[in-house]
């Protein structure tokens, strides 16, 4: 969307196909992508539900008082999550339309070289021709591909617009998206399972990873290491109904049951680039990954094809990503401009119970790629002055920074675990980016009080 | 040896306690003296100073506490069933409060024992340069002498005396915090922003009386909430009048009496109508700023200077007074901002320096801070007046943006005042001079850009810099318009 809007804004004229394929228990949503409508957005409103269950309880001791009994209420939160988004899908047509980008909502594949064909929810199809094409088509949940899979379980797709309280929940999976999701239902007061096949956030540093999913289960949530579903029944229907579901074990023979009202599948996110006819183009993709390499300018292997966001081969997943390159691109085509992404130092946060704020190398990446004894590794715990009073864990929440002593002890890896992790980490990045040093850090004069002061 | 001790800090504070500790870990002989004059209203408190006792410390839970109670309400609108009335017990916070101050005031008994400095629970005045007259509080003196001296003794609220009845019946932030009942219907004069904010957030019926602008009380920090903020202190004050507060603007009091219920009775000058009102409050507070604690010190026994107007200790970059072998950290400097952070660095460099052979001096320039006020206000650097001054508003750029936390949208809250500006050199490099940040968490967000700032981070460079979805900082990222170009700064989209 970035991508079309920066372009009209150089009087080029553009045109944006948009489809939600519907997903296997027939959900759909409108104009926005998957950050707006089964991403970011609704995940951080969630996230920020569970929050303030938890500064409910807090509230008590700083004087607040009111009922015991305090519930939660599924689809007033739901009902409020999908009506913001309503304005995001709405707010998106009519930038559109002021900036005079002509938008069809219809599933797009390439025919032959320069042309798409769009076709739209009734079947009708329409043949439209341009100099350049952007794909910039995205992910969505993978499947487990066992009995039941698709018939019974859910994916961060449904989640979100639900109409009915999930009840007792079996997410299968340890990526961010089911940590997220796990730590919210779970903090909403659902009763809620994650199983795990090997490790906890593949990817990102293990020693926060761990002490993510340690918190999450000191804090009520159950974790079944080192098991994947094979099987997944129905005992009963309804909203939510009842499964039962079969596992076994990675290492022995051993096999488990349990059951849920809901079973959630985070497993993993596939490329949206088997069925846009790219072979009729000749767009080269990776056969295993679906993924589509790049050069630095974004282009493909057809000069005139370019591509941005989730899809790209060895590029992060993430929204602020995916604007900054679109954007970029396409001033570099139509505004002169000779600016590329900077894919290096680009800062995350995983919103779980503790958020977690990362940027640049983790521990593990920084000891292969430097050496144990080239780099320094400084941390430390802290106690968030708001959680004094309420009592709350003073063990938990944790920063560390690590530092290339061969250069100058430049700050090259960035990890903080505690609240408004992505508020902190932001500024942190903009430092990194200016080539921060451990001096520099100590010099700086620290805002008291307040977390990242640490 | 002539002297009983290489260094001895008077003022148990923020800065005192960090040189005390700082210079025991090189193996010195190191006291420390700390002593708390009750207030007028007869409140006292333990070893840590202002900032644990009746400063920040209190300030950002009381602060929570009022936080907490705007998340009850966002709650309901994200599904939690909450039965009304919900209501706030000041003794409950109160002594939550209270207890971990407490605590804190235990942890530094038990962190000097453990480094083996000193304590003496004494006020201590100079006799002559090496030699101080320490008193405890039944009277008994102890006559101590030290090579090095640190005078750290801060800052405590004034009265405004002159106004009929204010000793007697008014109270200041050293009371605010340590009220063990509920201050009830409260007038707050002159501008006190922060205990203004928490009062209105925990349900008081709070009214601030300003006799001219907000933030101007500030003012000995020249590089802090100088008058010149006018932009962003005006958006704060306009929150928190939607927020609730009451803004008696343009009027000072002229006397408080009591009334026959225990109400107090005050009576003030509308300026701008030239009309005397009155109106009676269970609480009156004070917040006319604060005074340097130098009385008792008897400096001029030995010739430490002091500016004639603040009262404050002069001292050059090194913390070195106009006598030799005594310094000065903290709020009770000249020209120094009020804060804790920069006392605790400047402690423990000047500890390192006397000690640890180190030459590093203390660096005042880019201190960051945070006003926690209902909507906080987070800056570092320049403000856009004073940048204007120095450079000339031809030379500088200020991109600005209109945004809405996330967070605020289920909840449907305002967020009129949720405000950014970045104020940059408009040459080539176009390096960032100041940033401004108004919204939750500001403290938070700031902290990082100030480390920015310290690298000379530049405008290019922050738009390099990808943003993290979704969160306030992130606009940081995009600020794009500028205000010299006119053009709407509402941020739009996802």
């Amino acid at each position: 969307l970035i991508c079309l809007q920066e372009a009209a804004k150089y009087e080029k004229k553009v045109m944006v196909l948009d489809f939600v394929t519907p997903t296997p228990l027939g959900n759909s949503w409108g104009l926005g992508g998957t950050c707006v409508n089964v991403g970011c957005i609704p995940k951080k409103l969630m996230h920020q539900a569970a929050l303030l269950g938890q500064a409910l309880q807090d509230s008590r001791k700083f004087g607040w008082q009111f009922t015991e009994e305090v519930e939660h209420n599924w689809m007033t939160m739901t009902e409020s999550v999908q009506n913001y988004i309503g304005s995001l899908n709405w707010g998106y047509r009519v930038a559109l339309r002021e900036k005079k980008v002509t938008y069809e909502n219809a599933y797009g594949e390439f025919v032959t070289p320069h042309t798409v064909k769009a076709t739209n929810k009734k079947g009708v199809e329409k043949l439209y021709t341009a100099e350049r094409f952007l794909i910039a088509t995205g992910e969505r949940p993978r499947y487990l591909g066992i009995p039941g899979d698709k018939e019974y379980c859910i994916s961060s797709d449904d989640l979100f617009s639900l109409p009915y309280c999930p009840g007792k929940t079996l997410v299968v999976g340890a990526s961010y998206v089911a940590l997220e999701c796990a730590g919210f239902l779970a903090g909403l007061g659902l009763d809620v399972t994650v199983m795990v096949r090997s490790i906890l956030l593949r990817g990102f540093d293990q020693d926060m990873a761990n002490k993510i999913g340690e918190y999450m289960e000191e804090h009520g949530i159950h974790f079944i290491r080192e098991f994947v579903p094979i099987k997944v029944e129905q005992i009963e229907e309804g909203t939510p109904g009842r499964l039962k579901v079969i596992a076994k074990s990675t290492k022995e023979n051993e096999i488990i049951e349990g059951e849920y009202n809901t079973v959630l599948l985070a497993i993993g996110r596939d490329a949206c680039t088997r069925k846009i006819g790219l072979e009729k183009v000749g767009v080269k993709i990776n056969e295993k990954t679906g993924k589509i390499p790049v050069n630095d300018e974004e282009q493909t292997n057809v000069p005139y094809i370019y591509a941005v966001g989730d899809i790209l081969q060895d590029k992060l997943e993430l929204t602020p990503v995916a604007i900054q390159a679109g954007r970029l691109l396409v001033q570099r085509l139509y505004a002169g401009a000779t600016s590329k992404c900077d894919y290096v130092n680009v800062p995350t946060t995983v919103f779980t119970p503790l958020e977690y704020g990362a940027c640049g190398y983790s521990e593990e990446a920084a000891v292969e790629k430097f050496g144990e004894e080239n780099i320094e590794v400084y941390h430390s715990n802290f106690w968030p002055l708001e959680w004094t009073v309420p009592s709350r864990d003073n063990n938990k929440c944790y920063a560390k920074i690590i530092c290339n002593i061969q250069d100058n002890e430049r700050v090259i890896g960035f990890h903080v675990l505690g609240p408004n992790a992505g508020e902190v980490t932001q500024g942190f990045a903009a430092a990194i980016k200016c080539g921060l040093t451990k001096e520099q850090l100590d010099s700086t004069i620290g805002i008291h009080p307040v977390c990242a002061e640490v | 040896g002539k002297n009983e001790y290489d260094l001895l800090v008077i003022g148990g504070g923020s800065g005192g306690l960090a040189c005390a500790k700082e210079a025991a870990q090189f193996g010195r002989k190191v006291a420390i003296l700390d002593y708390v004059e009750p207030s007028p209203q007869g409140t006292k408190w333990g070893l840590g100073g202002t900032c644990v006792n009746v400063g920040c410390i209190p300030k950002k839970l009381m602060h929570q506490a009022a936080l907490l109670g705007s998340a009850l309400k966002d709650a309901q609108h994200y599904g939690w069933n909450i039965a009304q009335p919900v209501h706030h017990t000041w003794s409950v916070m109160a002594q939550a409060v209270q207890n971990y101050v407490k605590s804190l005031n235990w942890g530094h008994r038990v962190q000097l024992q453990d480094k083996k400095v000193k304590y003496f629970n004494m006020k201590g005045s100079f006799s002559d340069p090496h030699t101080i007259r320490g008193l405890t509080k039944a009277g008994k003196e102890t006559i101590v002498t030290a090579e090095n001296i640190v005078i750290a003794t801060g800052g405590r609220p004034k009265y405004p005396t002159h106004i009929a009845g204010a000793l007697e019946y008014g109270i200041t932030s050293d009371d605010l915090f340590w009220l063990k009942e509920s201050p009830g219907k409260t007038l707050v004069w002159d501008v006190s922003l922060e205990c203004a904010g928490f009062l209105t957030g925990v349900g008081l019926d709070t009214t601030v009386m300003m006799r001219s602008i907000p933030l101007r009380g500030f003012d000995q920090n020249k590089q802090f909430f100088s008058p010149t903020q006018q932009q962003m202190a005006s958006l704060v004050t306009e929150h928190m009048e939607s927020y609730g507060t009451k803004f008696l603007k343009r009027c000072f009091p002229i006397k408080v009496e009591k009334l026959e219920s225990n109400r107090l009775r005050v009576t003030w000058k509308n300026t701008d109508l030239g009309t005397e009102e009155a109106d009676s409050f269970n609480t009156v507070m004070w917040a006319v700023g604060r005074a340097p604690d130098t009385e008792t010190l008897n400096l001029e026994a030995v010739g430490v200077k002091t500016n004639s107007e603040t009262g404050k200790i002069i001292v050059d970059a090194s913390e070195a007074t106009s006598v030799p072998h005594i310094y000065a950290v903290g709020d009770i400097t000249e020209g120094r901002p009020e804060l804790t952070p920069t006392a605790i660095a400047a402690g423990k460099l000047l500890a390192r320096r006397l000690f640890g052979h180190s030459s590093e001096m203390m660096d005042y320039d880019n201190v960051p801070t945070t006003v926690f006020t209902p909507l906080e206000y987070g800056c570092v650097g320049l403000s856009e007046e004073a940048a204007v001054q120095c450079y000339g508003s031809d030379n500088i750029e200020v991109y600005h943006a209109y945004y809405k936390p996330l967070e605020f949208t289920v909840a449907e809250r305002d967020a009129t005042q949720c405000y950014m500006k970045m104020v940059c050199l408009r040459e080539s490099e176009q390096r960032i001079l100041g940033l401004h940040f108004i919204g939750p968490n500001a403290g938070e967000v700031i902290q990082g850009f100030a480390l920015g700032i310290k690298c000379g981070a530049t405008y290019p460079q922050l738009m390099k810099t990808i943003g993290i979805h979704p969160t306030c900082a992130e606009e940081i990222t995009k600020l794009h318009i500028t205000k010299r170009s006119g053009l709407d700064a509402t941020v739009t989209g996802c």
